[in-house]
């Protein structure tokens, strides 16, 4: 079992006992949330600032592909990706990590071996999370027996939303107990969440489990990472490692598709969370198609002009 | 305040705005010198660079300016709303079309961040002129009867904190109703208006229909007791404001005042702590603090004192400092030296009196005026720090238990123009909101305006509204 922060140890006691404590934390005001992500938004971000953000962005990257498409070839072209971003550019950062199902975590595995980049698995019947916990413990297994190196589990929305916060806590603790070394990520799908309150609920629910990572969304229903949305999640980080020293990371996924998107997320991470969080081990983008934009505002900084779609890979 | 991720500066470009060397009174529809040929420069408060020489009015310049304006009201209010609503329409395009000239021209003589002249001045005045364009040629139906005629000649006097926005909120009105007008812009802050009255020829407004004084409170003193001026409006310190209720009285003049304030900013335990927080920062320290609405009174309820209080001070570490035209400034500078030492004398008084003072560490610039976000804790009622009008990025911090509580302090004060209420609890806005004595309650939010909405206030604050239909009254003899 994970040990929970002694400060809030009573919080998990009993269904009652975590009810009472979600609820009692302060509410959120959306119409506040939204005009502060906003104004952080226009946030000016050029030149040398401009080069970090996008080399920072790209290291922060969860390169990810889940189709049921998915083949062993489509996943090691995009490890290959991964591992070298712009061929013509070898200065270019590699990214964080490779998003897979987890029939394809060998496959990955075995592109990425040696490179740094880690292969990350998503698991417990994904992306809806309907079936048998211990069908989601079996999946957990056998994405970390194929070396994944971190797990992207979904919450029991439907648990959450009938009020069942406990089990959606245990669930939480079931699976981190089978990671074993694997870091988890824990997606709340805050689409369907649907309100800020629960937003801040199931993040103290997820940090509370032993969460690694809170991560927004599966990036399959209509709205996904937001910038209120994550500018909520990195306040719920911020706050818990004030009060426990624990430090948990955050993963917005879904709809980030332009650089200009990803330095608006990186600003919210500096003014919000601080910089402790701008690092690829605290923060990522769980993305596909954003690694292309960054690749193309990347060689626009250093040749001042622009390439175009045919000068990045496409894979 | 080193960190990983540094904002390379990110100026908005000076070039968008001609700022000629000097300037003249605009009378008459015409630029012209002060009788007596006086001048003034006015500086950038950043920098304390010399921006420009404006003329200097005197009475005599007033008299001639009063004159032209009483000339244009007989064809002016003769006009169709529909006519009048067309200029105003015609003006409020030009401003938005003009917007970022203006926003970099204001920043540059106020000090206020671009980031504000270009997010809130400049569409909130866009937008006053638009909506009284629209009540131009609907004054049968604002509630005063039909065909409710205009005053004549309205003198209006205007502070150096909204420059260009404080002018819409007087012109707009006025014009829309039939009125004419002489306007006194602040003499640190002459420019916006001077630009304003080149926006009038350009919309080919009549003559004589607004005419700009620039100049200093003697100027402004012999506009509002001319004899010939039917209406007066002001906004600036309660002190001016009293003296002119003191020349006014006896005379059949209408007057509206808008002058200082207290804000109290009531947080209360089931309040959205972040987003409260960000509403005390927008309260106290947007445009540094010199709004006469401002948030300068928190009142936090003890049970969720520290906790806000660790919110804030983390949240004013992250403001940003600094050359008012980057992108990224959060806060610019105090608007005068005179101001900046009135900031300072209060500040010293409330240490003197035992508050304690917590400032965000930034680094002030080495040139122009500066003050850094100041809190003060400790504070009660008695102090200076929480009675007197600071007019500048100093929060001073108290206490309470109960709801009645909050309401007692937040009333005991000598101003009432705005409060604000924190609490995810319906009902409690509702009951406070009702009891507070302040002319504009903000439930959640603070510092928010809309040119639909009545703006004015209680007891010091002054009297009168101005904004949306209330608005319209104070320039109708009705």
């Amino acid at each position: 079992m994970p040990t929970t922060a002694p400060a809030f140890s009573d919080a998990t006691a009993s269904d009652s006992a975590l009810r009472r404590f979600l609820f009692g934390l302060p509410g959120v005001d959306a119409v506040g949330l939204e005009a502060r992500a906003a104004s952080l938004g226009t946030r000016s971000i050029k030149t040398t600032a401009k080069a970090y953000a996008i080399d920072l962005a790209i290291s922060m990257i969860d390169l990810t592909t889940l189709e049921g498409a998915d083949t062993p070839g489509k996943v090691r072209a995009l490890a290959a990706k991964a591992v070298n971003p712009d061929p013509t550019d070898r200065t270019t950062p590699r990214t964080a990590a490779v998003c897979v199902y987890p029939d394809m975590a060998a496959t990955a595995a075995a592109a990425l071996a040696g490179s740094g980049v880690k292969v990350a698995s998503v698991a417990t019947a994904f992306p809806a999370g309907r079936a048998a916990l211990d069908v989601k413990l079996a999946d957990v297994r056998d994405a970390v027996a194929a070396g994944a190196d971190e797990i992207d589990m979904v919450i029991d929305r439907g648990a959450f939303l009938s009020g069942r916060f406990l089990k959606v806590y245990e669930e939480i603790v079931a699976v981190k107990a089978e990671c074993g070394a694997a870091r988890l990520k824990v997606i709340f799908e805050t689409g369907e969440l649907s309100t800020y309150d629960n937003i801040r609920r199931a993040s103290w629910i997820g940090m509370l489990a032993g969460a690694d990572f809170i991560k927004t969304s599966t990036g399959k229903v209509a709205t996904n990472a937001t910038p209120a949305n994550t500018l909520l999640m990195l306040e719920a980080v911020r706050d818990f490692r004030a009060q426990t020293g624990t430090q948990i990371g955050v993963k917005p996924a879904g709809g980030i598709r332009t650089t200009k998107d990803a330095v608006k997320f990186l600003v919210l991470v500096n003014e919000t969370a601080g910089e402790d969080w701008l690092d690829p081990h605290w923060f990522r983008f769980g993305a596909s198609s954003l690694l292309n934009d960054l690749l193309m505002q990347r060689q626009k900084l250093s040749t001042g002009r622009y390439s175009g779609p045919d000068y990045v890979t496409v894979d | 305040m080193a960190s990983a991720f540094e904002y390379a500066p990110a100026p908005e470009s000076r070039s968008v705005v001609d700022i000629a060397p000097s300037y003249g009174l605009f009378i008459d529809g015409e630029f012209t010198e002060a009788a007596d040929g006086k001048v003034f420069k006015t500086v950038s408060p950043s920098s304390e660079e010399v921006l420009s020489e404006v003329a200097r009015a005197g009475a005599a310049d007033v008299d001639r300016a009063v004159k032209a304006a009483r000339k244009a009201f007989e064809k002016w209010s003769a006009l169709p709303g529909s006519e009048r609503a067309k200029y105003l329409f015609r003006i409020a395009r030009i401003i938005q079309e003009r917007s970022r000239e203006l926003a970099v021209l204001e920043t540059l003589d106020n000090g206020k961040p671009i980031k504000e002249t270009r997010d809130a001045d400049l569409p909130l005045v866009a937008a006053h002129f638009f909506y009284y364009a629209g009540w131009a040629d609907k004054l049968d139906h604002a509630g005063y009867g039909a065909n409710p005629r205009p005053l004549g000649v309205a003198g209006q006097v205007i502070p150096w904190n909204f420059p260009l926005l404080m002018l819409a909120w007087k012109i707009a009105p006025a014009l829309a109703t039939g009125n004419t007008v002489v306007l006194k812009p602040a003499e640190t802050t002459p420019l916006s208006a001077l630009f304003f009255a080149d926006i009038c020829r350009q919309a080919g407004l009549p003559k004589g229909v607004v005419n700009i004084l620039t100049g200093y409170g003697d100027a402004g003193e012999a506009l509002v007791t001319h004899p010939d001026v039917d209406k007066v409006a002001f906004t600036g310190s309660t002190a001016v404001g009293k003296a002119i209720a003191r020349s006014v009285a006896g005379t059949d003049k209408k007057v509206t005042l808008e002058l200082g304030g207290k804000g109290a900013n009531i947080v209360f335990d089931d309040a959205p702590i972040d987003q409260a927080v960000e509403g005390i920062v927008t309260g106290i320290f947007f445009n540094q603090g010199q709004v006469c609405c401002a948030g300068s009174r928190l009142l936090v309820q003890e049970s969720v004192q520290d906790e806000v209080l660790d919110a804030l001070k983390r949240r004013l570490s992250t403001l940003r400092l600094g050359d008012p035209l980057d992108k990224n400034t959060d806060i610019g500078a105090i608007n005068s030296a005179e101001q900046l030492a009135r900031i300072t004398a209060l500040v010293e008084t409330g240490e003197a009196e035992g508050a304690e003072r917590w400032s965000a560490p930034c680094e002030l610039p080495s040139s122009g005026y500066w003050f850094a976000p100041t809190l003060f804790t400790n504070v009660t009622q008695a102090h200076t720090v929480a009675r007197d009008e600071i007019f500048g990025p100093v929060l001073s911090v108290l206490s309470f238990r109960t709801p009645d509580e909050a309401v007692a302090k937040a009333n005991n004060s000598q101003y009432g123009l705005s409060a604000g209420i924190w609490t995810e609890k319906g009902s409690r806005i509702l009951a406070v909101a009702n009891k507070l004595r302040a002319g504009v309650v903000w439930a959640n939010t603070f510092n928010k305006f809309d040119p639909t909405s009545p703006f004015g206030g209680y007891k010091e604050s002054g009297f009168g509204r101005e904004g949306g239909r209330h608005g319209l009254e104070a320039y109708l003899d009705v």
